[in-house]
């Protein structure tokens, strides 16, 4: 049984080929140029294949593959009912469920475009983001550790940071001169909220200890925010970042529907409204990908900063 | 000379959440000369903690005045290193960088930064230097805290209950560590403790504190060759003296059978 577990992916892929080569298809959907769902499970089938091969060689790819055929198996099994399901019975309304030929296709062959969404959307997020993280970090380091600005900045926090940043649409939109510089705004106020929020809340939280501590080995004030403040805090600091690129991620989709010409948000939308569910899909699949890149990005990043707490903390 | 401290008339009160006044230290008048061991001992209450953070400087007296060298304490300084109970190492650095801390502080790293390593060595943790301190053991880290308070080179050396957390056996080597650290480097060195046995082991001189009021009772000189036997007759004479005044000495009863 043991044994068996390393090959369980490729029976599950040679069940999906067996099925999409033998079974016939409905004609309710327009065919698709290649099928590319065939080369996909194809390209599983012999990865998976010299996955199962290498196992028996080297025992880090053993446990590796192991530990995650059954969940792999499942979902090339998934992706086997939802061809049978849409290509084969026609079981679903064939114009909200296309094949996955037909999806594929679209990734495929539109790819120039878009990458070209992407990188669009890219650089809006990135800069609503930087600016919004940066002026997060700011405020959130004011507020913790000046009382005057705690006094000022707090109330103004408490009541503007709980508006959904997309609420600010129709002031934003006419005080901005480009719809760019509008949509990054918002991103940018979405992030804004979470990390000061996270940020100061983590630097009121510093036992005064270490405060106290750093005064006696010479510290001064500002060596004591930026070196003991700053550091203790990083953990909450993440936590509002984190938070941060899951409203950024929301305020880009929203922000791209209403206004922008071009994006992956507006993609979706613009394909919605052409009735071509396949792109809307496609485009669903990419920005899963995209976002889940993100998100695995800053945990390694914190992984990294945060090495010190391993063990002592987790999120 | 460097590292005297006198106490002069220090009264602290504080301010408990019902409005009542406790008074945390009331008229304590203290010489500490330089290079001597002295140690704070008493109940809870008694104020030596307390004494032990307006000397450092992290809290002001309310009446009377506190002098390093003729000088008035009136902020923290490097110059009077604290160790807690709790090592409160910086868990987001090594142990080096730990240590490194004070002279980054104060802008003199590059030049002195050989001196790091030397009290990493000092304390016996030279394996450890890129260890953090969440994998340290208790003793290890309260030998990094002393390392990152001693780097400074201060005049006074104040410890709140330095060994408090740490077991039996590693407490007694810890002590003998603290002497030999003290003779080492010669620093005045003032320690809050609740330890009759490790005040007397270490001690020039033994101050003794009541609570309500709280004031010292009675400074006792303990003039003892080192290193010290804790079964030394003259100690454990000591030793009694001193639970007499915190009245801890009960009658001893006799056991009603003979063998």
């Amino acid at each position: 049984m043991k044994k068996l577990n390393a090959w369980l992916p490729v029976l599950s892929a040679i069940l999906a080929i067996l099925v999409d080569y033998g079974v016939g298809n409905i004609d309710k959907h327009i065919p698709a140029k290649h099928p590319y769902f065939m080369y996909l499970l194809v390209v599983l089938l012999g990865a998976f294949t010299i996955i199962a091969l290498l196992s028996y060689f080297n025992p880090k790819v053993k446990e590796w593959i192991e530990d995650r055929s059954l969940f792999i198996a499942a979902t090339i099994l998934f992706l086997n009912v939802i061809n049978i399901v849409t290509k084969k019975l026609g079981l679903l309304p064939v114009i909200f469920f296309p094949t996955l030929d037909k999806i594929l296709s679209i990734i495929v062959e539109d790819r120039d475009f878009l990458a070209l969404c992407l990188s669009s959307s890219g650089k809006l997020l990135f800069t609503g983001y930087f600016f919004g993280a940066i002026a997060g970090f700011a405020t959130g380091i004011a507020v913790g550790f000046s009382n005057s600005a705690n006094y000022w900045i707090s109330p103004l926090i408490r009541i503007l940071g709980p508006i959904p940043a997309t609420a600010w649409i129709p002031l934003v939109l006419i005080s901005f001169p480009t719809t760019f510089t509008a949509s990054a705004f918002l991103i940018a106020l979405s992030v804004w909220f979470p990390t000061t929020v996270m940020t100061s809340s983590g630097i009121f939280n510093v036992r005064n200890a270490y405060f106290e501590v750093s005064s006696t080995l010479g510290a001064g004030k500002y060596y004591q925010i930026f070196m003991v403040g700053v550091p203790a805090a990083m953990p909450h600091m993440f936590i509002g970042l984190f938070n941060g690129t899951c409203a950024s991620f929301i305020t880009l989709m929203t922000a791209e529907m209403l206004g922008v010409k071009n994006g992956i948000g507006w993609y979706i939308n613009w394909q919605k409204e052409m009735m071509a569910y396949a792109n809307v899909y496609a485009g669903l699949i990419i920005i899963a990908v995209t976002f889940s890149i993100l998100i695995t990005l800053l945990f390694k990043v914190r992984d990294n900063v945060l090495v010190w707490q391993k063990g002592v903390i987790k999120w | 000379m460097v590292g005297e401290i006198k106490v002069e008339g220090v009264v602290k009160r504080f301010q408990q959440q019902n409005a009542e006044e406790v008074i945390a230290l009331s008229g304590i008048d203290l010489r500490i000369e330089t290079g001597e061991f002295v140690s704070l001992i008493g109940p809870s209450g008694c104020g030596k903690s307390t004494l032990l953070r307006l000397i450092a400087g992290l809290n002001g007296a309310d009446e009377g005045k506190l002098y390093i060298d003729d000088e008035e304490i009136k902020k923290p300084s490097y110059e009077r290193g604290l160790v807690f109970q709790d090592p409160m190492l910086f868990p987001w650095l090594s142990v080096y960088d730990n240590v490194a801390f004070g002279l980054k502080a104060r802008s003199i790293y590059k030049a002195n930064h050989m001196e790091v390593q030397k009290f990493i060595d000092l304390v016996g943790l030279s394996d450890f230097s890129k260890s953090y301190p969440h994998q340290l053991s208790g003793g290890m880290a309260q030998r990094a805290s002393l390392a990152r308070a001693l780097v400074n080179h201060p005049k006074v050396l104040l410890l709140d209950e330095p060994l408090g957390a740490l077991d039996a056996f590693t407490r007694m080597n810890m002590q003998d560590e603290l002497i030999r650290i003290w003779k080492e480097r010669g620093t005045t060195m003032i320690m809050v403790t609740h330890d009759v046995d490790e005040a007397i082991y270490l001690s020039d001189r033994v101050i003794v504190m009541t609570p309500r009021p709280a004031k010292i009772e009675r400074c006792i000189e303990v003039q003892l060759a080192r290193p010290r036997a804790r079964n030394n007759p003259e100690f454990l004479s000591l030793r009694s003296k001193i639970l007499e005044i915190l009245h801890f000495t009960g009658t001893v009863t006799e056991p009603n059978y003979y063998l």
